[in-house]
């Protein structure tokens, strides 16, 4: 709970901040009462700068600083709270660009949130303009497992020692060099698919106690992509497929342009050339 | 295909397809923009994040057994 130390009264609400979209006609708003917020209640509003702020009524026992410490950790909690938030932003994307907000944004009330729209507006507008017209697409790349016995040949028993080394050695040398082969093949198709896509970036490959895939994950790439040439770039993938049969590759999306919205572009960002 | 960690996302008003809930954390932790509220300068810091993805993994080695992918 939090402490109330002064006679003010406390602020036990904050705002949890979705995402940031264009601003719109007061019917249209009205509409954002239909999508449900980080607790199940309806998400608001909050104008300013001809932006629109797109909040939740967030309670500061569970989502101020020190609960979101704990919370953050317990990964029942995290889910639930990902799936709505994405809820959210998903649902905003439907209708139009959205910008949308890192998990866990918390204000402690609207005029803050009104404030940083102010503060932010041009930064905000460009996102907006550079996702219009575009999606976020996402294409994982997974060690094809066939591959990883080519050398393991009949290793039956140790037999003599220094038999066993070799074998083993050669084994080490089999899968460093099957590594090295995945990771060129991962390079190759995350600079083709950038060629197509307005831009594309690399994030860290999943943990596979995370994923739940077995298969080591070599690509992990997020791509900006225009609608009008989504038909291309979801041919591409599969050539690109057929083309490296020593990677799997998955393609995710539609997603809401999270990786495509960071304050600074980070070193593994790649431009691709438009078109 | 499924992962131990996409259940069936409920709360999809529209039925989009549910989405793998690594694949969200990607997006959701690691990037988006960083509008700095009054509480999450420390919230949104990376470091706080790798932190709960430790505990993150470490909870979900735990709840699934090696041999069965769930």
């Amino acid at each position: 709970m939090v402490d109330v130390a002064t006679d003010l009264p406390a602020a036990t609400t904050g705002a949890w901040l979705h995402g940031v979209v264009r601003d719109a006609d007061p019917a249209t708003l009205a509409t954002l009462a239909t999508i449900a917020g980080i607790d199940g209640g309806p998400v608001r509003a909050v104008s300013a700068a001809g932006l629109v702020a797109v909040v939740s009524t967030a309670p500061l026992d569970e989502y101020g600083e020190e609960p979101l410490r704990r919370n953050l950790e317990d990964l029942v909690w995290l889910e639930r709270v990902a799936r709505a938030h994405h809820a959210v932003v998903e649902a905003l994307a439907r209708r139009g660009p959205v910008v949308p907000a890192r998990l866990a944004t918390v204000h402690t009330d609207d005029g803050r949130v009104a404030g940083t729209l102010a503060a932010r507006r041009a930064e905000l507008v460009a996102a907006l303009d550079r996702l219009t017209g575009r999606g976020e697409w996402g294409v994982k790349g997974f060690l094809v497992p066939g591959a990883a016995t080519v050398t393991a040949g009949t290793a039956a028993a140790g037999g003599v020692g220094t038999a066993y080394l070799r074998r083993r050695r050669a084994q080490l040398t089999a899968r460093e060099e099957r590594q090295q082969l995945a990771s060129a093949a991962a390079d190759a198709v995350h600079s083709a698919l950038c060629e197509l896509a307005v831009v594309g970036r690399r994030h860290a490959p999943q943990d596979r106690r995370l994923s739940g895939v077995p298969a080591p994950m070599v690509l992990n790439g997020a791509y900006l992509v225009d609608v009008a040439a989504l038909p291309r770039f979801k041919e591409l993938v599969g050539s690109l497929g057929r083309r490296h049969p020593g990677l799997e590759l998955e393609l995710t999306g539609p997603w809401p342009a999270y990786s495509f919205v960071a304050d600074r572009p980070e070193p593994a960002l790649t431009v691709g050339r438009p078109g | 295909m499924t992962t131990a960690l996409a259940p069936s996302s409920a709360d999809d008003p529209l039925g989009y397809r549910p989405v793998a809930l690594v694949d969200l954390l990607d997006r959701v932790l690691a990037t988006g923009v960083v509008i700095s509220g009054d509480i999450t300068l420390a919230i949104a810091d990376v470091d706080l994040v790798r932190i709960s993805l430790r505990a993150l993994v470490a909870s979900v080695g735990a709840l699934t057994q090696p041999e069965d992918g769930g």
